[in-house]
């Protein structure tokens, strides 16, 4: 595979040496380097396809870029026209006309009478003297068809075609010869038929309305020896000239970064396992009003944050707007506006055709040097000509973002009768990244959002609906639950919420009550313990005073008891307890007497 | 008004001296044709009243540029004014005498 690339990469230099570039951007890609050296191309095209342009800007960029004079032969239009008409592109014409680029004015004046056969042999004997004297290596014949309508004969229009074809192959000059077609098959027309065969290269240039915007396209219908895209191309005629899109482009020359950008939202980092790959697509889907720019725009201001150059393309919002709308949800790009590593660029979708759009913001890109990227919407590109172009050009967005190695998010509105059918115009979400679609939930009479990612290529990530919830401490990813087949969302999940914790609070108050009461009861049986302890110690003081000399002395006090009781004195000594505290003086007093006397 | 042939020739006279130079590429077949069909013409319409300077592209190519030649071959009248310049053979001579403003007996 990887040796098939290379030898093909080698066979396209080798090609491209008998090529000459054009300059013209996307058109020298298409060709594999332009168009054929010393040989002659067709550029068919209906009127303002672009066919002078295209051909005013190979001789320009040939001087310009390439050093090879060339010669402009002007059969329709005035050489002052022609500049004057190409003023505006910045390719100072009045300083090369001098040197490198010559006009031939060979429009013949409407009071020319024609009478009888002419040829051109006269003139291109002079443009070949005139050739050689200036070392010119590029002409151009612009248009072909008001000289062929001169003529006036199918036969000497042939003759001449083939006469200019001799002359071109023997003068070594690379030609381009324009003609003038109508629509979009020239070949059908018998005066083409067979310059088709007679050149080496045929291109068709067609211009389009579509849905009231004007289209071009560039289409390489042959090219003798060389391979060439051969779809229709994409073609723009802008402020500095004009443009092919590079259809032939490869999908990605860019390796793949292993490395993780945050989203901005510090949840879905998390359900995307840390982020989106640097230099990956992101798309975000929903119906109005589901979060998608708010979602754009925290990317946006987290990738500012990291200092990375970031630019911000939004549709039919100016960018005031948009900073303004974003702050309300907390999210601050004006100072990174200010700062210029955010670029922000606004259009109204409908003011050019989808291509016009796509160059700009390549232009932009370029000129910025942008590591991120926003599209808010993408789908706008939609409003912007046919669905299917708009579609293809969602894709070349997406391939120009990846070749750059830039991260892009882009938004795509869900329209129509299924808003939640999770399919989007731009069928862009197959080539995207990582998907991301937001839902709006009606239920309980209120709508929330809802987030889930569709797809997210190579990474692991979260496969659950989550809500999203903005608040004015910024946007939070909350679970959702699922009950009975049913997702609760919003008031419903808040409810749930509130239940959950009344229950958890319920069962811990349980438990500690439970704790308590256990702990009350050990208390209880341990003072119960205690106390048996202590009469059983009672007890056994009792028994053992009960035993031994305890005993004996009892016996003793005994046998004295009886002694005391058998004496006089004793009846007296026995009363004396008996008696009150101040009758015990007197007792004092009294039994001091008998005591004395007994002395 | 169909002026006679006469009257055409007298017409010329008072513009004075016809002037033409035509360009050719010699050798070339349209060229041959050319310089006979004009001698022919002047002959009949102008006689000793006419110059002709004849211009060979192939000797003289810068002049397709100073002089903006695009077809051969090509007849210019330099005088009387105004400069006219007819294109092709002039095999077909009522267009040259319409254009040459020697026209007779057309319609």
């Amino acid at each position: 595979m990887k040796r098939a690339t290379s030898s093909a990469a080698e066979n396209q230099d080798v090609a491209a040496l008998h090529k000459t570039p054009t300059g013209v951007e996307g058109f020298d890609a298409i060709t594999g380097g332009g168009l054929p050296r010393n040989r002659t191309s067709l550029i068919f095209g209906g009127p303002g396809s672009g066919k002078t342009v295209f051909a005013l800007q190979t001789m320009v960029n040939g001087a310009r870029q390439f050093g090879e004079p060339g010669i402009f032969v002007a059969f329709e239009e005035n050489s002052r026209h022609i500049l004057a008409n190409a003023a505006s592109f910045g390719w100072n014409l009045p300083q090369l006309e001098k040197k490198q680029l010559f006009f031939f004015d060979a429009k013949l004046r409407p009071d020319v009478i024609k009478a009888g056969e002419f040829d051109l042999s006269g003139m291109l004997a002079g443009i070949k003297a005139e050739a050689d004297a200036r070392g010119v290596k590029r002409i151009v014949f612009d248009s072909i068809d008001v000289l062929l309508t001169l003529l006036e004969d199918p036969y000497a229009e042939r003759r001449e075609i083939y006469r200019l074809n001799d002359w071109l192959s023997e003068s070594g000059l690379t030609g381009i010869i324009t003609a003038k077609s109508q629509g979009d098959y020239p070949f059908v027309a018998a005066r083409y038929g067979f310059m088709q065969f007679m050149a080496d290269c045929v291109v068709v240039l067609k211009l389009q309305v579509v849905d009231q915007i004007a289209m071009r396209y560039l289409q390489v219908m042959k090219y003798r020896g060389s391979s060439f895209a051969e779809n229709e191309a994409p073609l723009v005629i802008g402020a500095s000239g004009m443009e092919v899109a590079d259809i032939s482009a490869q999908t990605s020359a860019v390796e793949a970064s292993p490395e993780r950008v945050s989203s901005g939202v510090g949840p879905l980092d998390a359900m995307l396992g840390g982020g989106y790959y640097r230099g990956s697509s992101v798309l975000i889907t929903g119906s109005a009003g589901t979060g998608k720019s708010i979602l754009a725009g925290l990317f946006a201001e987290a990738a500012c944050r990291r200092k990375e150059r970031t630019f911000y393309v939004s549709f039919d919002e100016n960018p005031s707007e948009v900073v303004r709308d974003l702050s309300s949800v907390g999210i601050r790009l004006g100072p990174h506006l200010k700062s210029g590593v955010l670029r922000m660029h606004s259009a109204r979708a409908e003011t050019f055709s989808a291509e016009v759009h796509l160059m700009n913001i390549k232009r932009i890109v370029r000129e910025h040097q942008s590591r991120c990227m926003v599209v808010d919407p993408l789908s706008a590109i939609v409003k912007a000509g046919a669905a299917l172009t708009a579609g293809r050009v969602a894709e070349r967005l997406i391939c120009l973002a990846k070749s750059e190695g830039i991260t892009l998010l882009s938004s795509s509105l869900l329209q129509g009768a299924q808003p939640l059918s999770e399919e989007t115009p731009v069928r862009i979400s197959t080539i995207a990244d990582t998907w991301i679609h937001l839902t709006n939930i009606s239920q309980a009479g209120e709508r929330n959002r809802a987030l889930s990612i569709v797809k997210s290529r190579g990474m692991k990530h979260s496969n659950q609906v989550r809500e999203l919830i903005l608040s004015d401490e910024g946007i939070a990813l909350a679970d959702v639950y699922t009950a009975a087949g049913d997702v609760l969302m919003g008031t419903a999940r808040w409810q749930k919420e509130a239940a959950e914790k009344t229950e958890q609070k319920r069962i811990l108050a349980e438990v500690e009550h439970k704790r308590r009461e256990v702990a009350l009861t050990r208390a209880e049986l341990t003072a119960r313990i205690e106390a048996l302890e202590q009469e059983l110690k009672q007890k056994e003081a009792e028994a053992e005073r009960l035993t031994g000399a305890d005993a004996r002395h009892k016996l003793d006090l005994v046998h004295r008891r009886e002694g005391l009781e058998q004496s006089p004195s004793a009846k007296i000594f026995k009363k004396r307890p008996e008696n009150s505290h101040s009758a015990g003086k007197k007792m004092t007093r009294g039994r001091r007497l008998p005591k004395g006397g007994g002395q | 008004m169909i002026p006679s042939g006469d009257e055409g020739a007298r017409r010329a006279e008072e513009k004075g001296s016809f002037v033409f130079r035509l360009y050719v590429v010699n050798e070339g077949p349209g060229s041959a044709r050319a310089i006979a069909n004009l001698s022919a013409l002047c002959k009949k319409h102008l006689p000793d009243n006419h110059q002709i300077e004849i211009v060979d592209l192939l000797q003289d190519p810068r002049r397709v540029l100073s002089d903006k030649i695009v077809a051969t071959p090509t007849l210019i009248k330099v005088s009387p004014a105004p400069i006219q310049k007819i294109i092709g053979d002039l095999s077909e001579e009522a267009k040259v005498l319409l254009a040459l403003g020697l026209e007779q007996g057309t319609t």
